[in-house]
């Protein structure tokens, strides 16, 4: 059953486009890595797919069972954030807010919901500790509790290891292989072919166009990846 | 001391000042933190400013200056809040261009079209407030105490969904929260603020009250709650020991009312670096 279906889609700004001819599914339980150089229109498409207005044609379709409300996305960190004085408990909560409509308060339910996902990521001894004192590694993660905390269905990521140290970066990967055996379906933005080609059930490879779409051994042995990694080690 | 003191306090207008005192920077500290944290600490000089233009358009047009000043400040905080995400122009540099634009626009168009022969005194009150918060009206007590209410309200009935759009708008947008209309909500009720603040207490105080409290709290304060709560008490303290010794002592309202703030910051800033270690 697929997730999320796009045909011949079309993106751009101000109509000019930036990214034309995808096809692709997404179905239930997928890892798929959209990869691509700086500027190739990785970062539009994700933002059409979260519903911001870049859509020129074609058709994005959610199936039934997926609200776009119910996406739970992990954004790249912003300046503001780094130094945001608020205690991590209150992070991870507003990933409920989807779930409250015009109710002012979290249910106590939905708290209940939040401390199981904190307890999941291991960072419940961090819950009243000051955000902008957690490493970048304990960041990512507070971030990823707040984006599960508003999907059970799809986590959308982009480029999740971005400043991340090694170590840091391998925990990350663990926590993202995990949850999406428990069966939620991942997508996510990246340029880290190596940790892609180790971790992705599906690849969608672009360039302005779609270069390759399809399952992970099919990608390897193509040419675009074969290019993609010549040109990467050549840098 | 104190029963100079308890003198000065039996007077009406002394009392008015400290109730319209107190509940501005109540509100405008609430408001700061999120203008603060969304990189927005000038808008409260440029706003400010704005309405000083507006102000001179409706007094050389003889209207009524609120009817002028406040729907002409709403638009400009709309538009400049806006800004950062249309994003030619950034965030900041927009509203220096506004706050001086509407400054010289204001002052210019009082020149040419004199209507009062003191235009100096009456920029200096506009801008520093000088005296006004003294020579307040129980109608200016009322309006006060309507728009603390209305503040504290949106506040409270808002606070998880103000918190989502400061700490993380592209998340929130995502989760299908209208980060739009928060945006604009902010907006509007700094405007409203800083306009009717500004008639009472003079631009320079009402900049002052929206950033201090915020800078001072985040010290020291380490979650978002904490945060708010603590800005509106300091900013609520200092309002009290700047006018207290401005009656005392006979120095200008504001300006000492700003200066209790920085003591209070520096102050804050030890105990944060003091605490770290």
């Amino acid at each position: 059953m697929a997730l999320i279906e796009c045909k011949n889609l079309s993106l751009g700004y101000e109509g000019k486009p930036i990214v034309t001819g995808l096809d692709f599914k997404v179905s239930e339980g997928d890892y798929l890595y959209i990869i691509g150089e700086n500027g190739s229109g990785k970062s539009t498409l994700m933002k059409a797919l979260l519903g911001q207005k870049c859509v020129l044609g074609g058709d994005i379709i959610f199936d039934k069972s997926l609200s776009r409300k119910e996406i739970g996305y992990l954004p790249q960190q912003t300046v503001i954030q780094r130094d945001f004085p608020a205690s991590v408990k209150e992070i991870v909560y507003s990933g409920c807010l989807n779930g409250c409509g015009l109710r002012p308060f979290y249910s106590a339910a939905q708290k209940k919901y939040a401390k199981e996902v904190m307890e999941k990521l291991g960072i419940t001894e961090l819950s009243n500790k000051c955000y902008r004192e957690l490493s970048g590694g304990q960041q990512q993660r507070v971030l990823l509790a707040r984006a599960l905390c508003a999907t059970k269905k799809l986590l959308i990521l982009d480029e999740p290891v971005a400043g991340l140290d090694p170590v840091a970066t391998q925990n990350f990967y663990n926590l993202i292989e995990e949850i999406n055996k428990s069966g939620i379906t991942v997508i996510m933005v990246s340029h880290d072919m190596n940790a892609a080609s180790k971790y992705a059930s599906h690849f969608l490879h672009i360039c302005h166009t779609p270069l390759f779409y399809g399952t992970k051994n099919d990608h390897l042995c193509c040419d675009v990846c074969r290019v993609f990694n010549a040109g990467g080690e050549a840098e | 001391m104190i029963q100079t003191l308890t003198y000065y306090l039996s007077f009406d207008f002394i009392q008015y000042a400290l109730i319209a005192g107190l509940l501005i920077s109540l509100c405008a500290s609430l408001l700061g933190v999120t203008l603060v944290l969304k990189r927005y600490s000038m808008i409260g000089d440029g706003l400010s400013h704005v309405a000083f233009g507006a102000m001179s358009i409706a007094a050389v047009c003889s209207l009524a200056p609120m009817a002028v000043t406040l729907p002409v400040t709403i638009i400009a905080a709309v538009i400049l809040l806006g800004m950062s995400t249309s994003g030619k122009i950034k965030g900041d540099a927009a509203i220096a261009m506004i706050s001086v634009g509407a400054l010289a626009f204001g002052y210019l168009l009082m020149n040419v079209f004199t209507v009062s022969s003191n235009i100096s005194g009456d920029v200096c009150t506009t801008l520093f407030g000088s005296t006004s918060i003294l020579t307040l009206t129980q109608n200016d007590i009322l309006l006060c105490t309507v728009l603390a209410a209305v503040v504290i309200l949106v506040f409270v009935i808002f606070y998880h969904k103000i918190f989502a759009v400061t700490f993380d708008e592209s998340f929130a947008n995502a989760t299908g929260t209208n980060t739009k209309v928060y945006n604009n909500l902010i907006a509007v009720v700094t405007a409203v603020v800083i306009v009717l603040a500004m008639n009472l207490v003079g631009a320079l105080l009402v900049s002052a009250l929206i950033i201090f409290p915020a800078l001072t709290a985040m010290r020291v304060f380490k979650s978002f709650k904490r945060v708010i709560v603590g800005a509106a008490l300091i900013s609520v303290c200092c309002t009290l020991i700047g006018l207290l010794t401005a009656i005392l002592y006979g120095t200008p309202v504001g300006s000492t009312i700003v200066i209790a703030d920085i003591v209070v910051f520096a102050i804050f800033s030890v105990i944060g670096k003091v605490a770290k270690k």
